[in-house]
């Protein structure tokens, strides 16, 4: 938030009182965050397209807005946004509305702490990454209400799939960070990338063997994490007709589709931050940090995506059994091999 | 081999057979009602009669020789034993409201066959487990088979048809009850998967029972597509009804054509023009290539892997649109075969056409088996879900890529050859255990099989000369002497508006489809339309199976060993 209160001081000069001027500030903060949402949103799901298109030897979007169909997500949108909003009868209709709000507000709130470029971070907390899988557990709890509310027996099942899932795959996920969080010493999203300046040899994927096993691990909990294939348990479109979003329709329906590819960004940026050296360029000096960092989360994107198009979906009982009996050990190892090497290396003592 | 049979059943049962005969190559044997069961549990445990291939019942109410009779329908029993590479057909007759003795206890295939025989002629089984009707709705009243029910009588039924009662949930409960944890009826949760669903790629129902993921019970109804062939047979000439033969299994439409001509020419004692023959076996070998394409594709969407359909349905779309649709004007509804050859002749670069195409299958089965092959995703999911022995695939009544997955190298194509594929060298593809994964592949690899045969084919060249019987009883004159000759004309007439005259008699002929055997029995009164025509689809007792193949499993599973079995609804529900 720094760059952009210094912005408006450079604008309005002092007379702004500190507290209005973190009001606006954050204001500000809120509203790039959510244009950056919902422009994940648009980017993605034409960049999906036209990946899964390469991938399945054809096209994909190629008519609206002339180049390879760029404008199709703004057709989608008003499409979707014309649609009829039908909510079942015997739906629970308040949970039923809510659901898709839940859903999207905890991803929106996990955005405050990430760090695009230097200062531009809507909240530097001490307890940044702490704070980020903290508030991303709202996720579940909004497909329980979503598969719950709807009535539909497909959408229960769905429902009680993603919850799971999310749940036991949040473990793997946080854990895979821990290692990092010891070689920082701290869990400021800012101090974490800033630790990683200077080079790709200072990148944590790099730092030790079990810290790169610790990104691999982070990357397959990650696509978990945001319920897209190979795991995505929660909508299975050829057993459960479409999981938890059966019953929705309309800008309802859209939601779910943010916040899935808002997730999937979220997912990738933290990687990006924690793994990667976030703004922090392959070598040389810092030279256009939100680029860079935006090149790396959409590379990672790209890789997602690459995963969903090419293997077959796991069945549920295999997932859990990936999550539970391989990841978690795994991550745990990585926290105790990480630390060994440290205090091996001298880093720790 | 068949004859020897026969014998054996006569020294065995001496005065107690009716009767034998043998037609079209065909044996026959009638036996007495009371005498069935003995019959098939003889055929079974001392001849090897593995298989009960399928259950035909015949009306001989309007039957020119035996109408009138006291009895009035008769049912038919196929035998098929693959040890002896023998087959016999049990004739049973009844008068109206007796009862048969039910081979369900014998062969698991009896049960579904049974029920459509009781659906369509109100022939009671006594002793079967489960006498619903199948094809038709529960709803309906009379038989729709019966020469005596109006054709265009349609009924309208409307009230669906509950599958899992309340004694099956509490027989469920109770079950489970036995095993570690308490179970009460109402943990268990019922769930109907189609007949609208993304998986069942065709109108079926399967009704489950679940407990958590597992489904502990479940009940199949088939028949939504049910469009009344065999009683539109009855109605059409013996040509007319090759259309029809396009919608049974539309997945490979041209295979239907021509096993469907192959029985009536076994009728008529007709041999096809060697070009027709060639040609047949092309477009047939292209047939089974697309609809092992399709399924595989199809069944690898069920699992999750997407991108392999693109791989797999591109190469489909490349046959229909390079060949098929410039062979017969029609991508799915193909009507190319005549009885007594083809429709017409192959046109220009037909060859080069099909041998395009091979090379596209060829990169293609390369690109999915890269992909999934040894993928340990895919390997999770398929192997060991829903594997079947030997024994119990002949007991249900599998055929086809179903039945070799399980390591049984029964292929009709190298067991009672036809079309000439004796001459062609290809080999039969079997699997081991019978498994998901053992079907998926045994259908990849019996397309390069069959891309073998046809590149045979076109290596002898096509042999020159009619592709069509030179018969004015059988195949159409040509233009020129329609219009140009007054016995073009009259010949043009006869045959479109009588038919083939076809002479009086019984015959089962029957190909190996994608999806296994491919048979119709067909009656003639020798009239120019079928008196009966019973199609033996190869889905439906691979069908009836399903039921008791996902018991015990998981909704995933069920869905991807659907997709492995294959199911052309339009072919189960005819």
């Amino acid at each position: 938030m720094e760059s952009i209160t210094g912005l408006l001081t450079k604008i309005f000069g002092d007379g702004m009182s500190p507290m209005a001027l973190l009001i606006s500030g954050g204001l500000t903060m809120a509203l790039i965050m959510s244009l950056v949402m919902a422009m994940c949103a648009i980017v993605f799901t034409w960049m999906e397209r036209k990946v899964a298109g390469f991938l399945q030897s054809r096209y994909g979007p190629m008519r609206v807005g002339g180049f390879h169909g760029v404008l199709q997500p703004v057709a989608d949108m008003l499409k979707i946004l014309g649609k009829e909003d039908i909510i079942p009868d015997e739906a629970d209709k308040a949970l039923f509305m809510l659901s898709p709000f839940v859903i999207f507000i905890g991803s929106l709130m996990a955005w405050a702490a990430i760090p695009f470029a230097p200062g531009f971070i809507a909240s530097n907390l001490d307890l940044g990454l702490f704070y980020i899988f903290a508030v991303s557990s709202a996720a579940p709890a909004g497909i329980l209400m979503a598969g719950w509310a709807s009535n539909n027996k497909w959408a229960l099942y769905g429902a009680a799939r993603g919850a799971a899932q999310m749940v036991s795959y949040e473990i793997p996920l946080a854990l895979a960070a821990i290692p990092v969080v010891m070689a920082t010493g701290s869990l400021n999203m800012n101090a974490i990338v800033d630790a990683q300046g200077g080079g790709v040899l200072n990148w944590y994927i790099v730092h030790d063997p079990f810290l790169f096993l610790a990104f691999c691990l982070y990357f397959i909990a990650s696509i978990a994490e945001v319920n897209r294939g190979p795991f995505d348990m929660p909508e299975t479109e050829s057993e459960l007709v479409a999981g938890y979003h059966t019953e929705y329709t309309g800008m309802r329906f859209a939601f779910f589709f943010l916040a899935e590819y808002a997730n999937l960004f979220l997912v990738s940026c933290i990687a990006t931050a924690v793994f990667l050296g976030g703004w922090h360029p392959i070598a040389g000096p810092v030279f256009l940090p939100g680029l860079v960092f935006l090149i790396k989360a959409v590379i990672l994107v790209f890789l997602q995506m690459l995963v969903r198009w090419t293997l077959p979906r796991l069945r549920v009982d295999q997932l859990m059994h990936t999550c539970w009996k391989v990841m978690v050990p795994l991550t745990l190892l990585c926290v105790l091999g990480s630390g060994i090497w440290m205090m091996v290396s001298g880093e720790l003592l | 081999m068949s004859q020897k049979l026969v014998a054996n059943l006569k020294s065995a049962f001496g005065e107690r057979l009716l009767g034998a005969s043998s037609a079209h190559g065909d044996e026959v044997v009638v036996v007495g009602r009371e005498d069935l069961l003995e019959v098939a549990r003889h055929l079974r445990d001392r001849e090897s009669c593995e298989m009960l291939l399928d259950v035909a019942g015949v009306d001989l109410s309007e039957h020119p020789s035996l109408g009138g009779s006291a009895d009035r329908f008769e049912v038919n029993y196929l035998f098929r034993s693959l040890a002896n590479r023998s087959r016999v057909r049990v004739k049973v007759r009844v008068e109206e409201g007796q009862d048969v003795p039910s081979l369900s206890g014998l062969y698991n295939s009896a049960n579904w066959a049974e029920r459509e025989t009781w659906d369509l002629y109100g022939v009671p089984f006594r002793d079967h487990p489960d006498l619903r009707r199948i094809l038709c709705h529960h709803e309906f009243e009379g038989h729709a088979l019966r020469k005596d029910y109006p054709i265009e009588q349609g009924q309208f039924c409307t009230v669906p048809e509950k599958l899992i009662q309340d004694h099956d949930i509490e027989r469920a409960a109770g079950r489970a009850d036995s095993a570690a944890e308490e179970l009460h009826p109402s943990d268990l949760l019922t769930v109907n998967i189609g007949p609208s669903h993304p998986a069942t790629h065709g109108a079926l129902r399967l009704e489950c029972l679940l407990d958590g993921e597992i489904i502990v019970d479940a009940k199949a109804e088939i028949g939504y597509l049910h469009r009344c062939f065999e009683k539109e047979a009855e109605d059409h000439t013996w040509a007319q009804v090759m259309p029809y033969t396009d919608r049974l299994n539309y997945v490979s439409a041209m295979l239907n054509n021509v096993i469907y001509s192959h029985a009536v020419e076994k009728m008529l004692g007709v041999e096809v023009p060697p070009r027709a023959r060639v040609v047949r076996v092309i477009v047939s070998e292209l047939s089974r290539i697309i609809d092992h394409l399709v399924c595989v594709c199809a069944n690898l969407v069920d699992i999750g892997a997407l991108t392999n359909y693109w791989y797999f349905y591109n190469v489909r779309e490349s046959i229909y649109y390079d060949v098929i649709e410039p062979l017969c004007g029609s991508r799915l509804t193909t009507n190319y075969s005549r009885i007594g050859g083809l429709a017409h002749d192959v046109f220009e670069g037909f060859e080069q056409a099909v041998e395009r195409n091979l090379e596209k299958l060829a990169t293609a089965i390369t690109e999915v088996t890269g992909l999934i092959a040894r993928n340990r995703i895919f390997l999770d999911r398929t192997v060991g879900v829903g594997p079947m022995t030997t024994a119990q695939a002949l007991d249900w009544g599998f055929t086809g890529p179903c039945l070799r997955a399980t390591g049984c190298d029964y292929d009709i194509r190298k067991d009672a050859p036809y079309l000439g594929y004796e001459t062609y060298d290809f080999d039969i593809v079997v699997g081991t255990a019978g498994d998901t994964r053992d079907r998926i592949m045994c259908r990849v690899e019996e397309m390069t099989q069959s891309a073998r045969i046809i590149r045979q084919a076109l290596q002898r060249g096509l042999p020159t000369g009619p592709i069509v019987v030179d018969d004015p009883a059988i195949s159409l004159p040509p233009k020129e002497q329609v219009y140009g000759s007054i016995e073009g004309v009259m010949n043009q007439f006869k045959l479109i508006m009588e038919g083939t005259k076809v002479p009086a008699g019984e015959a089962y002929g029957f190909g190996e489809g994608a999806n296994g055997e491919l048979g119709f029995f067909c009656v003639s009164d020798g009239s120019g339309q079928p008196y009966r025509m019973k199609v033996r689809p190869p889905c439906f007792p691979i069908f009836s199976a399903y039921p008791e193949m996902v018991k015990g499993l998981m909704i995933p599973d069920a869905v991807a060993i659907l997709g492995s079995i294959n199911i052309i609804a339009g072919e189960l529900d005819r």
